[in-house]
């Protein structure tokens, strides 16, 4: 099985979504870096808005990764509720 | 194959022999002494003694290298477009068949770079 | 009276439909076919352009709110950075010399992008991609100027950041990144897509914004940090552009498969070659090391591209060509790059140095394989020489390949004491190659790649003089002529870093930062 990631800057806006993805994907892992975190996964990786929003506790636009992300891989499938990231193989 | 274009796409080469002023272009790499980074280019008159570039141009260009003046030329190997090929120091460029762009290198038995590491 | 209340919000896909289509029409007072003078010519086939999706299926108003928020960000460090003489906070000046080269090298790149993206949405009839080029073209521009912004703090104290746009087209070095680029932008708008947003963007960004950026931070470089990351959370949007870029096409028709798969070899093949000069920085230039440049291409290349490829090969593709000389060359490429510029270090618009003592250490253990061997001896020679007063400048131009236009420093696969060399005999001129790769590439287009401006030939042409010199005067100085032309100040800009004006002054001045004398 192939390993997604998704990178994203070391702030405290990531803080509460960095948490929320590694408790949706048990099997992600996280990889810090100098101002980075690097969650690898093998086959897939779900960013879901209702996890970092029960963290942060206001309403969250899954978009507004956008504003923090750095890198990411694999096809990408968004929602208004989730975004996912997998290879097909 | 040409090249994918919306219409006739043919243009002259940037590096013809006539841009060089008389000069030709030689090409001349010492191997297993890459201290010096690259092969050189030279612009050579076609005229000139391959000797006098051996003898007067090459000791400005390698003469940095403690191997450099350990060279016994009469054992040097040479080879052009990477075959053997017959040096003869009396020769002109022209004489000895050496063309615009032409690539040689030169190969010292017995002398391997700094520390044996084809420096 | 009942009224069926509408929905307050669209939902994403919802709003990205009707935000992204009905935009364009079937012109009738010119063809189609005139209007899109370049939609065809390459060979692929498009069926129906409404099948392209951008999987973030990002609208133009969301795109200028997220964009405004990162610039504010941005904006705020850059300021912070600059009031707190954030120059001064970076491990040591060598650093310097790294951010020297983003910007003289890569930060043109982001503009030529500008201009390449802007110009393949013009060119495509479906009306997706362009709103998906207009985003990425004004991205591309806001790097070129969030990085240029950024930099020019530097440019206050320290040399040869002053005339990077002069240089772009007359340094013999920068003609790698910049012939790089023209190649791309001069080919069609299906092969730019393919060579930019695909096998640049896609496989090899990541090397380039990931680990250095992240360096950079580690460096104590805010400043860099700060237009690296803000670059680079665009750079996940062109990744994804770049994936769909090359689904699309396979999906639309058959016959594009072996175009796509004969682009692919070439970008990626040309786009690592590209790449040499920031496996340097990371093994060379970044005092504080984060990862070597073989370990991030294990990471960025080796994994994620392998997955990508995996993924791709339902499509028929395969992964690129060579891919076997890359795995050899990756214990000795930034080894190499590093020799030459300290060989021509005189010509150059940055500094050049041996690497101390735990420096060589990093290296050897870092490449176990090779360091020792073949790059220790050179450096250490050179160090000795540099002691005796005898700094070791390579006067003699060297010899370039025909299509990256790097001087040959590349060795054959599996022999690293040997020099590569190829060569093809076309219409009566040779040309000559730095690999396989190179040569394939200009063999499929000779009449593209025979007009090269190889910088050393127009030195020898006599192109790179400043009007009014004359190289046949007596006591000419074909080098101090050429630094004339670049616009490169003698023992300001070049030289070695050992004894240099940045050297001093960063001293001075961090002693001033930290002491009250």
């Amino acid at each position: 099985m192939s390993k997604v990631f998704i990178a994203l800057q070391t702030n405290d806006d990531t803080r509460s979504i960095i948490q929320a993805i590694l408790a949706d994907n048990p099997h992600a892992i996280a990889n810090e870096q100098p101002a980075m975190v690097k969650i690898d996964a093998e086959g897939s990786l779900v960013v879901r808005r209702s996890s970092i929003e029960e963290l942060i506790g206001r309403d969250f636009d899954l978009q507004e990764l956008h504003i923090n992300l750095i890198s990411l891989t694999g096809h990408v499938d968004e929602t208004d509720d989730e975004l996912t990231l997998s290879w097909n193989t | 194959m040409g090249v994918a274009a919306i219409k006739e796409y043919t243009f002259e080469p940037a590096d013809r022999l006539e841009n060089f002023h008389g000069n030709q272009l030689l090409y001349i790499g010492w191997d297993q002494h890459l201290l010096f980074a690259a092969p050189f280019c030279l612009p050579m008159p076609p005229a000139m003694r391959f000797g006098d570039i051996v003898e007067k141009v090459l000791p400005g260009i390698y003469g940095y290298h403690p191997d450099f003046a350990q060279i016994d030329w009469s054992k040097v190997e040479w080879l052009k477009s990477g075959q053997p090929w017959q040096a003869d120091f009396d020769k002109t460029l022209a004489e000895l068949g050496l063309k615009h762009k032409d690539a040689l290198r030169f190969r010292t038995p017995g002398l391997n770079g700094i520390k044996g590491s084809a420096s | 009276m009942d009224m069926k209340v509408s929905k307050k919000k669209l939902g994403l896909k919802e709003k990205y439909q009707h935000m992204t289509r009905g935009l364009g029409w079937e012109t009738t007072y010119q063809s189609m076919d005139e209007v899109f003078p370049y939609a065809k010519y390459e060979g692929i086939k498009i069926h129906d352009w409404d099948k392209w999706e951008d999987p973030f299926r990002l609208t133009m108003d969301s795109y200028w709110k997220y964009q405004a928020e990162k610039e504010r960000k941005f904006y705020a460090i850059i300021d912070a950075h600059a009031q707190n003489n954030g120059h001064l906070s970076v491990t040591d000046a060598r650093y310097i010399n790294a951010v020297k080269l983003f910007l003289n090298g890569i930060s043109p790149l982001e503009y030529m992008a500008h201009r390449g993206f802007a110009h393949a949405g013009r060119q495509f009839p479906g009306v997706g991609p362009r709103v998906a080029c207009l985003m990425q073209s004004l991205d591309e521009i806001r790097h070129a100027q969030t990085q240029i912004h950024s930099l020019s703090n530097y440019n206050k104290y320290y040399n040869g950041f002053h005339e990077y746009r002069h240089m772009l087209e007359r340094v013999w070095y920068l003609s790698v990144p910049r012939s790089f680029f023209d190649d791309a932008i001069t080919a069609g708008p299906f092969e730019f897509m393919v060579a930019i947003g695909f096998s640049f963007e896609y496989v090899l960004t990541n090397l380039l914004f990931v680990p250095f950026v992240s360096g950079a931070a580690y460096n104590g470089d805010m400043g860099t940090m700060t237009f690296g990351f803000s670059a680079q959370s665009d750079e996940a949007r062109h990744m994804t552009l770049g994936l769909e870029v090359i689904k699309f096409i396979l999906e639309q028709d058959p016959d594009n498969l072996p175009i796509v798969q004969q682009w692919i070899d070439k970008w990626t093949w040309r786009g690592y070659r590209v790449l040499t000069l920031v496996g340097m920085m990371m093994d060379y230039m970044l005092p504080k090391r984060i990862m070597s440049w073989k370990e991030a291409w294990e990471v960025y290349f080796e994994e994620n591209g392998g997955a990508l490829f995996k993924d791709l090969a339902r499509y028929g593709i395969r992964p690129p060509k060579w891919l076997d000389q890359i795995e050899k060359d990756k214990d000795h490429i930034s080894h190499q790059a590093w020799a030459v510029f300290y060989n021509y270090a005189a010509a150059c618009n940055f500094h050049t140095w041996i690497p101390t003592d735990d420096e060589m250490d990093w290296l050897s253990q870092k490449y176990p394989n090779s360091f020792d061997k073949y790059y220790r001896p050179r450096l250490e020679f050179w160090r000795e020489e540099a002691k005796k007063g005898n700094r070791f400048y390579n006067k003699t131009l060297p010899m370039l390949c025909q299509t990256c236009q790097i001087p040959m420093l590349f060795t054959e696969p599996g022999d690293p004491t040997q020099i590569c060399y190829r060569e093809v005999d076309y219409k009566d001129n040779k040309y000559h190659f730095c690999s396989d790769g190179c040569k394939e590439i200009f063999e499929h287009e000779p009449e593209k790649y025979i007009q090269s401006w190889l910088p050393v030939h127009q030195i020898y042409q006599g192109n790179c003089f400043n009007e009014g010199v004359d190289p046949t005067a007596e006591g000419f100085d074909p080098l101090a002529a050429v630094l004339d032309y670049y616009h490169l100040n003698f023992g300001r800009d070049n030289l070695d870093f050992e004894g240099s004006e940045d050297q001093k002054n960063f001293d001075a001045w961090r002693g001033m930062a930290t002491k009250n004398t």
